[in-house]
């Protein structure tokens, strides 16, 4: 796994989204109790890049992006849509490492 | 060859109309050729509630029958035709307009007129009376050229008609022959408070009146003369002085009539004709004409039973009666004087609240036998129901009616009533019926009143019914879940509450103290709104901004393709050219799709994230301001030109118009508030379309509030009038602060007041008479969030941190490729699927 620098840490909101260009793709950063999570910022329902603009919360004990065009769930973790399961969403691997927030490709 | 037998209705008044309704709901529509007549030009219309028609409902909110009735039920109306004989020797009706029918069946249902006492001078300009939608268009135009108004009849009726008087705005007198008011139902000390109240209200009470003559006034265009030698100066002159049979037809039929009046029925409704019924309040039961609709609908169904070979008696009818008169409760129940024999009476007067109770029961002191309450009517559905049941009294009667002040729990419950109590006595409705209905899955008010008609009449047995319904669902064991989300076991009003009472001024703080998890979507931004609405902070805050929907945080409307629309406020629709121009440069600069908006502002759409800031920068510059177009949160005060320009305009609609949204301008609510102003009555901002709608008047300004337009548009209630605009905005600060600490999330104003307990007059209550003893801090709340105002935008701008965030890459400059527009009419707008497809080609090659 090779982890490219994407940004500082200080450039992440607490409870609240992101969004970085990461070789092309567009991905969406959250970071919720100082842990980031990356997935894709495409919202298949809305057809357009929100969701990193969406609310941030957990519903029966995963933690979900909201869609700010139709309020669908997305879990971070998986990816998966809580209200549709063949939704799925890409998921990416991402850490913090000395301040600087990192998503993993694998090469 | 018609071979099915023909019944003729004549008259389509209410119970007219009701008795063709259960027609159409049995057998009878099909095995019968229905013909119906109506002698006024709109079919029925609810009489009960025509004072509604002031406080803005129309003919079309009042009628009776559901679009599309008579056809889909194969029932012919002659409307503007009246039946003017009655052939019974040959069996055919002849109308007015020459239309001759033969019938094998005929139902009177001719209603009854208003009486005019027999005084010189009846007929004098203005004499009017109160029984059609023709009267009361001529009441409206009397009332324009005077100031005041009397009525002659100080009944049930007639305080109906007082009430329709002061809402068109004139001195109210009411004038009445009978040494007190409501004398037929309500005993001499009731309606000794019932006057005092009335009193209270500005209605000018004469009783133990007799009029000798009417002339012409010297101030006004009448004057009355009174026997006892005194004289009262009036415009208009409104005759309510009780009800008499529409015989005349049935009299030059031949059919037998009552000494009075009235034409004679059996139990099962028939006159002296076996072909011929009567029904409704031309029909004269056992020397008694009812003057109430559901005694008429029980003659309705009596009849179709009957047309059936069904076994039915009409046995004569309940005249308890529960009534609001201008927000005064009055009730009276069975034998309210004690004319029983040996009946005992038990009284409870209060003079401080002005309520008055009194109990008549039997000598044993098991039965009820009557009541009468003003002041306080609250106990009148248990009342009822005791009455009409026969159900056994408590120990000590005067428990029921003596105020609880602890946690006893006086009044029949519920489920002490027996299935076949009557709840509803419109629709005969009872208990059993009202359980089915929930056993077959009702679960709301709306439902119950969808499927068995219950409280659409009168609506006196709303709050029996709602108490039948929770009963009801609570032995189901169904528990209604009003938690605002898995977050909070709150409803919004409750955390409303424990942010205001325990000053908590964050989400962390509040969902550590009073919830569990880290929040979603729902509790959230219901939290950022009202943390918003109660302490103004500064939304984009660090401890804020995660709580914030998209619309909040970015400060613009986020449109289908991720990009936003921007709408600067312009109060009151009021701009100048060079502002208009500023705009216009700035849309043409950053090459806006610009539209007018509903709400007389300009929106301007396309605008990527990371111009935002650069396009509020110059309109700040420009001279404008954020229109909180992203917020729940006041949008804008719509108005007409007002008096300012217009030859019709009696007051400065567009000055009100910007004062009003200059003061509420960023206060956070449940959900969008619009309000309008309109300058007359000719309403050209439909500000009775609005949550908070004002109208001028020659008196001062109208207030009108819990209007919408939307998915379910709702004409707005009158609330106060002839207001200045001092006392308007004192209402106006406290009906929004109310609003915004008690209502639901995303519920507007509309919603919230029906939903409220009491409805109208109990919001007005608490506005208007304080009731809650609340309004100086909501009006000192007011105060708080106009004095901390800030244009959200122009803060943003001023905060390089704030900025960070306006991108659509944090690591980045690229813009958002997906984000495509296309020209149409001259103008940007978002590329579709196929036009998406062909650019992604054209880009590959």
């Amino acid at each position: 796994m090779n982890w490219l620098n994407v940004c500082s840490v200080l450039d992440l909101q607490n409870d609240s989204g992101i969004c970085a260009l990461v070789n092309g793709e567009q991905i969406a950063l959250f970071y919720v109790q100082n842990t980031v999570y990356a997935i894709s910022n495409f919202d298949p329902f809305g057809n357009a890049n929100v969701l990193s603009r969406g609310v941030i919360g957990d519903l029966k004990g995963k933690i979900v992006v909201a869609s700010p065009l139709y309020k669908q769930h997305f879990n971070l973790k998986t990816g998966i849509c809580l209200e549709d399961e063949s939704v799925i969403l890409p998921v990416y691997a991402s850490r913090i490492e000395n301040g600087t927030v990192q998503i993993g490709v694998t090469s | 060859m018609n071979i099915k037998p023909t019944l003729v209705v004549i008259g389509n008044g209410m119970v007219g109309q009701y008795f063709l309704s259960q027609l159409a709901e049995s057998p009878l529509k099909d095995t019968h050729q229905i013909v119906a007549f109506c002698e006024e030009i709109r079919p029925a219309y609810d009489r009960v509630h025509l004072s509604e028609f002031f406080a803005g409902k129309t003919a079309e909110d009042l009628s009776l029958v559901p679009h599309g009735f008579f056809e889909q039920n194969g029932i012919t109306i002659h409307l503007n035709d009246k039946v003017v004989s009655v052939n019974r020797a040959n069996k055919t009706v002849t109308s007015e307009k020459g239309i001759k029918f033969p019938y094998d069946k005929v139902v009177f249902a001719t209603g009854s007129y208003p009486f005019v006492p027999p005084v010189i001078g009846n007929n004098r300009p203005s004499c009017l009376v109160y029984r059609t939608i023709e009267d009361l268009e001529q009441m409206v135009a009397s009332a324009k050229n005077g100031k005041v108004g009397t009525v002659v009849g100080g009944g049930l009726l007639g305080l109906e008609a007082a009430k329709a008087l002061r809402d068109l705005g004139l001195e109210t007198h009411v004038v009445e022959f009978a040494p007190r008011l409501m004398a037929v139902q309500v005993d001499e000390a009731g309606g000794a408070m019932l006057r005092h109240k009335m009193e209270n209200l500005g209605i000018r009470i004469h009783t133990s009146k007799n009029t000798r003559e009417i002339v012409a006034g010297e101030n006004c265009l009448n004057k009355m003369c009174f026997v006892d030698g005194e004289e009262l100066e009036t415009d208009l002159v409104l005759f309510s002085a009780g009800i008499r049979p529409r015989d005349e037809l049935a009299r030059s039929s031949g059919l037998a009539m009552g000494a009075r009046g009235g034409i004679e029925i059996n139990n099962q409704c028939k006159t002296s004709d076996s072909d011929i019924y009567a029904i409704g309040e031309c029909a004269l039961w056992n020397g008694m004409i009812y003057g109430l609709v559901a005694p008429g609908y029980a003659m309705a169904r009596t009849v179709v039973a009957d047309l059936q070979n069904h076994e039915s008696f009409f046995t004569g009818a309940d005249m308890s009666t529960k009534l609001k008169l201008m927000g005064v409760d009055v009730a009276s129940i069975g034998d309210a004087h004690a004319k029983s024999q040996g009946a005992l009476v038990y009284t409870y007067q209060n003079g401080s609240d002005e309520i008055y109770k009194r109990l008549v029961v039997s000598s044993d002191k098991k039965k009820l036998l009557g009541a009468v309450l003003v002041g306080d009517a609250s106990g009148y559905g248990t009342l009822l129901q005791y009455y009409l049941n026969g159900i056994e009294l408590p120990e000590n009667p005067d428990s029921l009616i003596l105020p609880h002040r602890s946690d006893e729990s006086v009044g029949l419950g519920v489920d002490a009533l027996p299935n076949s109590a009557q709840i509803c006595s419109c629709f005969n409705v009872t208990k059993g019926d009202i359980c089915s209905a929930i056993e077959a899955g009702c679960q709301t008010i709306d439902d119950l009143k969808t499927s068995t008609k219950a409280a659409t009449g009168c609506g006196g047995c709303g709050a029996l019914l709602k108490s039948v319904l929770n009963s009801e669902l609570t032995k189901q064991g169904v528990e209604v879940n009003t938690d605002l989300c898995e977050h909070f076991a709150f409803t919004r009003q409750e955390l409303f509450d424990l942010i205001r009472v325990g000053e908590i001024k964050t989400f962390a703080d509040l969902i550590e103290k009073h919830g569990k998890g880290l929040g979603c979507d729902v509790c959230k931004p219901t939290v950022g709104n009202m943390l918003a609405s109660q302490w103004n902070d500064f939304i984009l805050e660090n401890s804020h901004v995660g709580l914030q929907d998209t619309n909040d945080t970015f400060l613009a409307n986020m449109q289908k393709d991720g990009t936003y629309s921007v709408v600067p406020r312009i109060t009151g629709g009021e701009i100048s050219p060079d502002m208009l121009i500023a705009l216009g440069q700035v849309g043409k600069k950053y090459n806006l799709y610009t539209k007018i908006t509903g709400g007389q502002r300009v929106d301007l759409f396309g605008a990527r994230i990371d111009e935002l800031p650069h396009i509020w920068k110059e309109l700040i510059d420009a001279g404008f301001e954020s229109g909180h177009a992203y917020g729940k949160s006041l949008r804008t005060v719509k108005s007409c030109v007002g008096s300012t320009w217009c030859r019709f305009g009696v007051d400065d609609s567009v000055g009100l118009a910007i004062e009003l949204e200059n003061r509420y301008k960023g206060l956070r609510s449940p959900h969008k508030i619009k309000f309008a102003v309109s300058g007359c009555t000719r309403e050209c901002a439909e500000a009775q379309s609005k949550d908070v709608g004002i109208i001028a008047t020659e008196n001062g300004w109208n207030l009108y509030v819990c209007g919408n337009g939307g998915m379910k548009p709702r004409h707005s209630d009158l609330f106060a009038t002839g207001l200045d605009k001092e006392t308007l905005i004192k209402y106006i600060d406290r009906f929004l602060n109310f609003y915004v600490r008690t209502a639901d999330r995303l519920q507007r104003t509309s919603v919230w007041m029906e939903n409220m307990e009491g409805g109208l007059d109990y919001l007005k209550s608490v506005v208007i008479d304080d009731k809650l003893a609340l309004c100086d801090q909501l009006e000192s709340q007011m105060q708080y969030v106009i004095d901390t105002y800030q244009c959200e935008w122009k803060t943003t701008i001023e905060d390089e941190s704030k900025l960070k965030r306006f991108r659509h890459f944090i690591n980045s400059d690229q813009h958002d490729e997906n984000v495509i527009f296309v020209e149409e009419r001259g103008q940007i707008r978002p590329a579709n699927e196929g036009e998406r497809k062909h650019f992604k080609l054209t880009e590959v090659t």
